[in-house]
């Protein structure tokens, strides 16, 4: 049977092992900062950011019944009728208007940073409550996250390098710490170190008659008050962060890469920090971005517990008081606070992963 | 006598940040009936892609595949009649066969699935399939496929393959992930059925040596293009292409012994 | 076609013929172990509970079950009526009237937390299954679509599991007056689905690649055939790690709304407890009340996290192996991390035990 040839038209002497594959016909550039990557990601953002405020916008119009009514019944006549009317456009009570003007008109509003009236603050407007206790909360949580990231990271590489060693019973005792309620151990603590031992304060983020300001006496206060509601949260918190580091640096450890180091003779710290721990962690600032949903419900409830002046404090005394504007602008400000949290971990995701380049290409 | 022809097929991927990739360009051959066609390629080559094509995972971006003249149907009774008589056996043992479900379950669906026998002889089916692969019913049929050697589950996928009772069957590299000393074993089954029960073959493969072995005729694959084809032994022992050439060059050949080799390739410096 | 004889074999079997086929024709036997009588039900469900026999998940299991016990025995385990009012005996510390003394009002407290019990559970249970049936049917549809709609599935979860969870609970629990048990656990639910489907779309999309799954689609297996006969029983452990760690979340969500006040008090679970506690000053001096309560919060969270371990070792043998073999290492001397393999100088030791897993 004679051969059906078909030629190929290259004159130059093929080497077949490089030929047919995909590394042969992929060739593109190779940016240093990935944007396509962080663009996703931002456009991901946005996109939850309206999720949150449309279910905002629809929540207590598909379940309430008139907030309104109920509230002016409560203030017994100290409304006066413009508020009212404005409340009653916040809710969408104003029949008058159609839906889809309601949600524009609610947009409209957002983007000049009108949050509504707040009811439970004096008629004050949402954006000032709020203002006014954020910074104590994104300081609480940061510096908390931060802590409980860098404390937790750092125990379970090193767990993870001694396998088998005694110190893998630390893993189950983290993981029950990650057990407790924030609240209840917020309320041991306080119980414990503040009343019984006296060592810290039990509430608030400063005494009264402290001026506040850039001064020592003030700072020093604001650090004693904060000890207790942070360490709380770190405690609670650090079990996550072990398990996830002590996983993935057994997986890691695995690798023949980590042989190579050591029988190259590389001192066994460098090959545990520079190279096992920077690759195991990586999944870790993934769940970075997860993890700060969780730390800031769990600061929400410290801060009721600890009467800590910050947005937490504020939420509760909103829902008891069902100042349903207050608890909106609340929401949105979280949503808004985490998404922003998220878009720092991506970027510092895609810096130190030298694989988020490669997409681009 | 059943004839699969693919006329001029030619699929392209689009892969996501750099374009297009050609894996088939104008592939066409024909294949029938109480015949072995020996596909060989290296990675890449697009073999797999034929045999996705030839089975219905994928779909030809362009160009047709026929069976006995018409073109394959897409969808409904047309698809699952074709189904019916074109097979494959996948390469990975381990992997072809579902870690949760009994051997039974393996060969049975398909005896159920295309109702080949009435229900109450399906079990007696099954024994007769996994006996035709030289298997022992009784201790295999009710295992899980990690309770048996690669051997044994390229059998039983085979048996699969055949119970259906089909007129083609694919076999993508069936015995590249298997110990070197079974090969021959698997193999000479895979000959044996196709000749008892006139199947055509089509035996994907990147191993020249068990291609000449086994194959009626050769078929070369170079980057998504057919570069030769002819009796298996006319392209082994005197390729016409290049290409070829280059791959039977690549392959160890045992009548030479080594040193000689080395001695060769350090002489002809490339 | 010629005869295999008649060629040049280019390969070279390694003994007479095919052992292969050799040791298959004759018997099973040396090759396979003898089969195990039939494949009964049970003998399947043995199989499937694997993943559960493990030390640590038999440990979780069993407290859990003690939790169980407690909840459907309230009334003969509790001594007394948990609202019962005792208004001669408040704020009296443990005795053996009452084990774990009363609250401001007389109530018992260890009623309190044995009826208590029950609430838990129930939202508990009620909200995880919400919570995992939502997450099987979004996570493996998306896993095994393709294109635009599994993205769009990926997306609408990415945006629960962004959005932080307690905020979103408490405005969405205080919509309502007073909300039935089932409401609760749909809000619960309705904030905890996420996870789970994340983590099935990923398991979904690996298995969908894998050879067997090709097979049965080119067998011309329906849609729903694939995913609940063939993909299913394969994901059974994600499920059920995800099922366990859905129910931790649960219990604290729930716990924490209580304890806030969000969901109303008729509601009786240990958040109700601390919550009261809190409102009348319990802190810090009168321990039985709010001790307990949140002892019992966290021995449930430990036992299911137990359980979660133990599914995690038998999904992963590395993390349970790997500890093993280190410490085995060690009583002989060795060290875990070294690179090279090394050489005992013991003579007539057995050296094979050492060798890592090929």
């Amino acid at each position: 049977m004679s051969a059906g040839v078909q030629t190929p038209v290259d004159p130059a002497p093929v080497d077949p092992t490089l030929v047919g594959t995909t590394a042969a016909t992929t060739d593109g550039q190779r940016s240093r900062i990935p944007w396509r990557f962080i663009g996703g990601r931002v456009l991901f953002y946005v996109f939850t950011l309206w999720a949150a405020i449309t279910l905002n916008f629809f929540l207590p119009r598909m379940l309430k019944g008139d907030a309104v009514q109920a509230f002016m019944a409560r203030s017994r006549g100290q409304v006066t009728p413009e508020a009212e009317q404005a409340l009653r456009t916040l809710f969408g009570l104003d029949k008058s208007v159609p839906l889809w003007q309601q949600y524009l008109g609610y947009w409209d509003n957002l983007l000049h940073g009108d949050l509504g009236i707040s009811l439970s603050t004096g008629l004050a407007p949402v954006g000032e409550a709020i203002a006014s206790a954020l910074p104590w909360t994104l300081a609480l949580v940061g510096v908390a996250t931060i802590i409980s990231f860098l404390v937790g990271t750092a125990v379970g590489a090193v767990i993870g390098w001694r396998r088998g060693s005694r110190l893998e019973a630390l893993v189950p005792v983290t993981t029950f710490l990650g057990t407790i309620p924030y609240f209840w151990l917020g309320l041991i603590f306080i119980a414990v170190f503040s009343t019984a031992l006296g060592w810290f304060p039990a509430g608030h983020a400063y005494e009264i008659g402290v001026e506040p300001g850039w001064n020592g006496p003030f700072i020093s206060e604001v650090v004693s008050h904060a000890v207790l509601p942070v360490v709380t949260i770190v405690i609670v918190s650090l079990g996550g962060w072990v398990l996830g580091m002590r996983n993935m640096m057994l997986t890691v450890l695995d690798e023949d890469y980590i042989t190579v180091a050591q029988a190259k003779g590389m001192p066994d710290r460098r090959v545990l920090w520079r190279y096992a721990a920077r690759n195991a962690v990586l999944p870790q600032i993934q769940s970075f971005a997860l993890a700060i949903g969780f730390i800031v419900g769990g600061t929400l409830v410290m801060e009721m517990v600890f009467s800590y002046p910050g947005i937490g404090l504020l939420l509760l005394n909103a829902t008891n008081a069902k100042d349903y504007a207050l608890m909106q602008g609340i929401f949105l400000v979280l949503v808004l606070a985490v998404l922003v949290a998220n878009v720092i971990a991506d970027i510092a995701y895609a810096v130190l992963d030298p694989r988020t380049r490669q997409t681009e290409a | 006598m059943t004839t699969l022809e693919f006329q001029h097929v030619t699929k392209v991927y689009n892969v996501r940040g750099s374009g297009q990739l050609k894996a088939l360009d104008d592939v066409s051959f024909s294949l029938t009936s109480h015949q072995t066609i020996g596909l060989v390629g290296q990675s890449g080559s697009g073999k797999s892609t034929i045999a996705k094509i030839l089975t219905q995972l994928e779909r030809p971006t362009s160009g047709t595949v026929l069976l006995d003249g018409k073109p394959v149907p897409t969808f409904g009774k047309g698809l699952r009649r074709y189904r019916q008589q074109l097979r494959m056996v996948f390469q990975d043992p381990f992997a072809s066969l579902n870690p949760y479900h009994s051997i039974r379950h393996h060969v049975e669906r398909p005896l159920r699935l295309d109702r080949v026998v009435p229900p109450a002889e399906v079990d007696a089916e099954v024994r007769r399939l996994l006996e035709r692969v030289r298997l022992d019913a009784d201790a295999v049929i009710d295992r899980r496929p990690h309770e048996l050697s690669g051997g044994q589950r390229q059998r039983v996928a085979i048996a699969r393959a055949l119970a259906s009772r089909p007129s083609v069957l694919v076999a993508d590299e069936p015995v590249s992930m298997l110990d070197v000393s079974i090969r021959l074993g698997v193999l000479a089954l895979l000959s044996e059925l196709q000749r008892e029960e006139g199947l055509g073959v089509l035996y994907i493969t990147h191993d020249l040596a068990t291609a000449r072995h086994f194959s009626d005729e050769i078929m070369v694959l170079n980057q998504g293009r057919i570069v030769e084809r002819g009796a298996a032994d006319d392209v082994i022992l005197d390729p016409q292409d290049p290409y070829t050439r280059e791959l039977r060059a690549a392959s160890p050949d045992p009548e030479k012994h080594f040193q000689e080799l080395a001695a060769q390739n350090a002489g002809g410096a490339r | 076609m010629t005869t295999p004889a008649e060629k040049t074999v280019i390969i070279h079997p390694v003994g007479a013929g095919a052992p292969e086929t050799a040791a298959v024709l004759t018997d099973g036997a040396g090759s396979l172990p003898p089969v195990r009588g039939d494949r009964t039900f049970w003998t399947q469900l043995r199989a499937s509970t694997a993943m559960f026999s493990n030390a640590k998940s038999a440990a979780g299991l069993i407290i859990l079950g003690v939790f169980v016990l407690v909840a459907l025995l309230a009334p003969v385990i509790a001594p007394a009526d948990p609202n019962a009012q005792d208004l001669t005996a408040t704020l009296e510390p443990p005795s053996w009237r009452h084990l774990l003394g009363t609250t401001h009002i007389g109530q018992d407290v260890f009623s309190q937390l044995v009826y208590g019990t029950r609430g838990v559970l129930v939202v508990g249970f009620l909200a995880t299954i919400m919570a995992t049936v939502v997450a099987i049917a979004v996570g493996v549809t998306a896993g095994y679509l393709r294109g635009w709609k599994s993205e769009s599935l990926s997306a609408l979860s990415n945006v629960f599991l962004v959005i932080p969870g307690l905020p979103l609970m408490i405005i969405v629990a205080s919509q309502f007056e007073d909300p039935p048990l089932w409401v609760i656990a749909a809000v619960l639910g309705f904030t905890g689905w996420a996870w789970g489907a994340r983590v099935l779309r990923a398991q979904t999309m690996s298995l969908r690649n894998r050879d067997f799954i090709q097979a049965a689609r080119a067998n011309g297996e329906p849609l729903h055939r694939i995913i609940l006969v063939e993909m299913l029983p394969n994901l059974m452990a994600i499920i059920a790690s995800s099922f366990v760690g859905t129910m931790t979340a649960a219990v604290l969500g729930l716990t924490t709304l209580a304890f806030i006040g969000v969901i109303p008090v008729s509601n009786l679970n240990w958040g109700t407890i601390l919550f009261w506690a809190q409102q009348n000053n319990a802190f810090p001096d009168y321990w039985w009340w709010y001790v307990p309560a949140g002892l019992c919060i966290a021995l449930l969270g430990v036992a299911l996290s137990l359980v979660n371990f133990g599914i995690d070792e038998y999904v992963n043998p590395r993390l349970r192996s790997a500890g093993e073999r280190a410490r085995l290492m060690k009583r002989k001397g060795m060290n875990a991390n070294a690179a090279v393999t090394q050489v005992r100088s013991v003579p007539g030791a057995d050296p094979t035990n050492e060798r890592s897993d090929a």
